[in-house]
């Protein structure tokens, strides 16, 4: 493999002004961020008040310090609930991620009580569900820090309640699939919530606040006229010594996360990592990613330039460079580990997907996980590449990317529109991990390009019926497709929507894809030891 | 050679010590090809002297009475080993004229003196009469038989003040009292004759005319059989604290070579005058004016005695066994030269910050320092437990150099090099002795440590010295998590949405620091409630705020921490969320959750206690901390008293909890 000759200069202006616009997109993203956490911090006053820690610090203090960290789905429920983009909160009430308890890979997911005291948002189920999907596939063990209001009432819909059941059917799968659930009780765990404990291989209950019960003190005098405390219905007190929900009391939620700690120290799950292989650093800075793309997709850059500065030693072998030129599939290495890249450098054209569909066929014959950097307009349209068989060669990709059993990791890094973000891996491609650049855009097509197909419908349509053009409509047309479209392209949307499972900075995409490979090599080497019904709380 | 007289060959010899000393003393004996035997007390059993010993006895128990001080059972030792000789060492019975009777009787050779000149000497009222009589320089004073309060103070006027008073049979600043004026006579006099009573079973005292701020410079003397009594140069010992000393040196800074070659005539004088054999030191306390006075002899090994090997290239040991077997020294005074400079300083086993506590205690790690010019005599190891049954002292250190100047700089690099971890040490104070600039002039006197060192010797822990704990703790528990992991480096400190805060909480000598810690691109911020630090790189590079560490040694165990840095060795611990009231409500055992004194214990056996029960209360860290019980049920012991110091994690009260929760 040879390493790769860059022609961009950090130096450059067009470097600078690509630098500047991506990294005031990533200030974005970190506002957005801190906007969660700090709305959640104004709760501080009643956690304090309670001896209790704040979720935040509740996943810190569950993390091994300096072990990394990648947090999924940090922009889900962005401008769902809320449509104002000035304050719209992020994150759906959860933060969760993967990340290591006591030396072990882990999923953790903890409520943010500090938002609306942990209630549900419009993405919660979404997001508890992508959750569990992950842990599941990725053989990971899920702890939950429990501290919700359950449903906001005020927000009932009947979809939400019938789809929130599958958060414990994923318990239940969890637990069968032979992969522990710890669950903290730091708080209530009320209505449905009462299940989560309840489908949790492992209980700890924090005295005095950690709570769970199938109604609480008001629905309970609404429903039966019984006069009852809180405490006596479902504290963890009484769980520990009465109904038997939980296995240890802690006397804080620092206890209580200890405890966490040790459990998961006592499951002896195997690291299932192999030594991580001697590899070098990337040639180039990987920190040069927020200056070689162009934040607007429509300026054309060499994919290249992105991968060399994501694989060590920035060396990259290209297979078949001169064939299909504008597809571009790549071997390297991330962090030792070997991989197939899959990235764009335009539209895909017949020649570009069944170079791919060979390559990716390969690279599921060796074993070698894809990744997939996804720039591209879609596939090729015209005369010349429908007769060329771009359908055909385009479903074959599809096909190949769909089936591929190797460990799959898309990003979005430039555009990804039409069927080739199918193509490419996209949302509904069943990619292990999938995240989103900042600038990324996707959608059916771009906003200009839907807004001209209108155009040309309607003008062809006046022609054929004989009547003026209205050019004034036609342009009033024209904007507000455009606006429509790119509004729904805009990743801060589609990451709000939850159709990646995070945003990140570009500056991080090696480490996110050595992290998120690692995770899936674990993962495939785990043996479970699954059962046919999950643990039983008998 | 004149070896003719009772010449006898010593091949095997008890060592009836311990410590650095009975080390010191049997690799000279091993290295002239003789048996060693050591004695030990049930405390003493791992001892390194006892595993560096060919055989060893164990004499009893371990407070000194039924041990170290037993002439009986060291006896039978040496009679059970079959032994040739004794060497008392230093301390215990080294100056027991009885014990070196007996051992006399029993057929072992002492090696020392005669009985006679240990009990001439032993008695400061008549070795100074004595000295007197031989015309050795002597403080003016009152030595009289007559101990009545009157004569007493009469004597005191004449003498004129200030005035000291001494026990008679006493030493080591025991039953010593400075009088500045006549008012104050009769009360310091009681004072010093209790305290003689019980120190040293007599409360016979004299007086001496009090000396101020003067040097404290002794003499090695050494005679043979044949009635060669020569002198090894001096030794100034000026630096005390309440009268121990803490540094040694020779040459003194003060002498040249007129008055060394006067003070030591006078020293041999005196050794002639009682006829003395073997190893002595004749004690002389010289004032700013050159005038030197004796002031007592003691007539063993004395501890120091490192300093004048160093400079002479003598081994003093091998000389008192050679004398002791009856064979000549083989040294004559003009062969004794000296060469370079040696300062030694004593390692204690005591805190600073309370007052020079003697600790007590397991030794977590013990790594002397080496270097060249460096020697050390220690009699620890790793692992053994101080006990509070002897005296502090674990180590000597000794630093040769070809000048003062020279010595110096080897004893500060090589005291800034050791581990010493566990008990808490003077370590710290004795580097501050040293770094002085009165003492690196020289011209430190008995009132260098009152004069130029301040009296609060409790230095309180710098953030940034808690910081560089807590960076050693993330550190190694990243480590430990990235062994267990297989995780990249490369990953290592870092998030996808941003440096996380990690929280821990460390108690470092009383005080309870709940800190935030971070991590960016390598560089962790440890902040405390009111400040933050920086710290960088890895290991002995660390940095805080950019400044190097100056780590030396680190080590871990448990959840306890210890640090040497340059400046200060310490120790923080780990507390844990929830351990210590998890275990006190599991089992009933209630453990101290931090450092400090215990003010007040609130129950005895047998008591019945609810939850919420006041059983204790620890002050740590200026405030007064209750320890409630967790749960009811009945205190089975309580292993403390009011007004001990206890560490965290130290059992407090033992409640047989109700209902038999375990």
């Amino acid at each position: 493999m040879t390493v790769f000759q860059s022609r961009i200069s950090p130096a450059s202006d067009a470097y600078q002004t690509n630098r500047a616009e991506m990294l005031a997109l990533v200030d974005r993203m970190r506002a957005l961020e801190a906007r969660a956490a700090a709305k959640s911090d104004e709760r501080r006053p009643v956690f304090d008040k309670r001896g209790q820690l704040s979720p935040r610090e509740r996943v810190s203090a569950l993390l091994d310090p300096g072990m990394p960290f990648v947090e999924l789905y940090n922009m889900a429920s962005y401008l769902v609930d809320d449509p104002d983009p000035e304050t719209s909160i992020p994150g759906a009430s959860i933060i969760t991620g993967i990340g290591y308890v006591s030396g072990v890979r882990c999923m953790v997911f903890a409520d943010d009580a500090g938002i609306n005291a942990g209630a549900m948002t419009g993405k919660s189920v979404d997001k508890a569900l992508g959750a569990l999907e992950i842990a599941h596939r990725q053989k990971l063990p899920f702890i939950h820090l429990v501290e919700s209001a359950g449903a906001d009432l005020m927000r009932y819909t009947v979809e939400l309640w019938a789809h929130g059941g599958g958060m414990f059917a994923g318990l239940a799968r969890l637990s069968a699939a032979g992969i522990p659930v710890i669950t903290v009780l730091h708080g209530a765990s009320t209505a449905g919530g009462a299940y989560q404990p309840g489908l949790s291989d492992y209980v700890i209950g924090v005295k005095g606040n950690g709570m769970a019960m199938l109604a609480g003190a008001a629905l309970v005098q609404a429903a039966t006229g019984e006069v009852a405390k809180d405490a006596e219905l479902g504290g963890a007190e009484m769980h520990a010594e009465v109904t038997g929900l939980v296995e240890y009391l802690a006397e804080d939620d620092a206890h209580g996360i200890e405890i966490a700690r040790e459990v998961v120290a006592g499951l002896g799950w195997p690291s299932g990592a192999a030594q991580v292989p001697d590899y070098d650093a990337p040639q180039y800075d990987p920190d040069e990613l927020a200056g070689v793309v162009p934040v607007d997709y429509r300026k054309p850059y060499d994919m290249r330039e992105v991968a060399a500065r994501i694989v060590d030693g920035s060396r990259l072998l290209d297979f078949k460079p001169g064939y299909g030129p504008a597809t571009l599939c790549l071997q390297a290495r991330i962090m030792g580990q070997p991989v197939g890249i899959l990235a764009n450098n335009g539209p895909i054209d017949p020649d570009g997907a069944t170079k791919a569909t060979h390559f990716l066929q390969a690279m599921d014959q060796a074993g070698t996980p894809v990744v997939f950097l996804n720039n591209t307009t879609g596939y090729m349209v015209g005369t010349e590449y429908e007769r060329g068989g771009m359908i055909k060669h385009g479903s074959k990709m599809i096909q190949a990317v769909t089936n591929l059993r190797v460990p799959k990791i898309s990003l979005y890094v430039g555009a990804s529109f039409g069927a080739g973000n199918y193509g490419m891996c996209g949302h509904a491609f069943g990619a292990d991990f999938l995240f989103t650049w900042p600038n990324a855009m996707t959608g059916v097509m771009g906003g200009e390009q839907a807004a001209l197909t209108m155009e040309q419908v309607a003008r062809r349509t006046a022609a054929r019926k004989g009547f003026p053009v209205d050019e004034e409509r036609l342009a009033a047309q024209r904007a507000k497709i455009t606006a429509h479209f790119d509004r729904q392209s805009d990743a801060f949307y589609t990451s709000g929507h939850m159709l990646d499972m995070g945003m990140i900075d570009p500056r991080d995409t090696r480490r996110v894809i050595g992290f998120c490979l690692a995770t899936c090599a674990e993962g495939r080497a785990r043996d479970l030891r699954p059962n046919a019904f999950g643990v039983a709380r008998a | 050679m004149t070896g003719e007289m009772d010449m006898t060959q010593i091949t095997s010899l008890l060592v009836a010590n311990r410590g650095e000393i009975a080390l010191r003393i049997m690799k000279t004996a091993r290295a002239m090809g003789i048996t060693c035997i050591a004695v030990h007390s049930e405390a003493d059993a791992a001892s390194p002297h006892v595993a560096f010993a060919d055989r060893a006895i164990c004499i009893g128990a371990g407070p000194v009475g039924a041990s170290y001080l037993s002439a009986e059972k060291l006896i039978a030792a040496a009679r059970e080993a079959g032994a040739d000789a004794v060497h008392p060492g230093y301390g215990f019975l080294s100056e027991s004229a009885e014990f070196a009777s007996a051992c006399m009787d029993a057929g072992l050779i002492f090696i020392g003196p005669g009985a006679e000149a240990i009990a001439l000497m032993g008695n400061k009222a008549a070795a100074k009469r004595r000295m007197i009589a031989a015309e050795v320089p002597c403080v003016p004073g009152y030595e009289g038989e007559d101990q009545s309060a009157d004569v007493l103070a009469a004597e005191a006027d004449r003498i004129g003040y200030p005035v000291m008073i001494k026990a008679a049979a006493g030493g080591g600043g025991r039953g010593m009292r400075l009088v500045e004026a006549p008012a104050e006579f009769a009360g310091a006099l009681g004072l010093a004759q209790s305290e003689a009573l019980s120190a040293f079973g007599s409360d016979e005292v004299i007086l001496e005319k009090a000396v101020i701020r003067p040097r404290h410079v002794e003499i090695q003397v050494f005679a043979d059989r044949n009635g060669n009594t020569i002198h090894l140069g001096e030794r100034d010992c000026s630096v005390q604290r309440r009268h121990q000393k803490v540094v040694e040196e020779a040459p003194s800074p003060a002498l040249d070579a007129d008055l060394r070659a006067r003070m030591g005539a006078a020293a041999v004088e005196a050794a002639r005058a009682i006829g003395y054999v073997g190893a002595g030191t004749v004690e002389f306390l010289l004032d700013d004016s050159g005038a030197f006075y004796f002031l007592e002899m003691n007539t063993r090994l004395q501890v120091e005695h490192p300093v004048t090997e160093m400079v002479t290239g003598l081994d003093l040991v091998a000389l008192q066994i050679r004398v002791a077997a009856g064979q000549p020294l083989g040294v004559a005074q003009e062969d004794v030269t000296l060469t370079g400079h040696a300062i030694e300083v004593r390692l204690y086993a005591e805190n600073p910050a309370q007052d020079f506590l003697p600790q007590a205690g397991r030794i977590a790690l013990w790594q002397p320092p080496v270097g060249t010019g460096i020697r050390v005599d220690a009699g620890i190891a790793s692992g053994q437990e101080v006990s509070p049954y002897y005296d502090p002292m674990l180590a000597k250190l000794i630093a040769h150099g070809a000048s003062r100047a020279e010595a110096l700089e080897r004893l500060i690099g090589a005291l800034k090099d050791l581990a010493l971890f566990g008990p808490a040490s003077n370590r710290d104070f004795l580097l501050r002795v040293l770094s002085h600039p009165e003492f690196a002039a020289g011209k430190a006197t008995t009132g260098f440590i009152t004069d130029h060192l301040p009296e609060d010797l409790t230095t309180l822990f710098g953030s940034a010295e808690i910081a560089l704990a807590a960076a050693l703790i993330y550190r190694a528990d990243q480590a430990a998590a990235a062994r267990a992991s297989g995780v990249a480096p490369e990953l290592l400190g870092w998030s996808a949405q941003g440096a996380l805060q990690a929280r821990l909480k460390i108690a470092a000598d009383e005080a309870v620091h709940d800190l935030r810690l971070s991590e960016t691109g390598g560089v962790l911020t440890v902040a405390g409630g009111e400040w933050s630090h920086q710290v960088t790189g890895l290991d002995s590079a660390l940095c805080v705020d950019g400044t190097r560490a100056d780590l030396r040694h680190t080590h871990m165990e448990g959840d306890c921490l210890f640090l040497a840095t340059g400046a200060r060795i310490f120790e923080v611990t780990r507390i844990r969320a929830g351990a210590s009231a998890a275990a006190g409500e599991a089992d009933g055992q209630i453990t101290a959750p931090m450092h400090g004194a215990l003010l007040e214990v609130c129950v005895v056996v047998g008591d019945n206690v609810a939850p919420g029960s006041r059983l204790a209360v620890l002050e740590a860290m200026k405030m007064q901390h209750e320890i409630l019980a967790a749960a009811a049920g009945v205190v089975t012991e309580v292993p403390v008293a009011a007004g001990t110091q206890v560490k965290a994690g130290d059992l407090l009260v033992s409640i047989d909890v109700e209902g038999g929760a375990a």
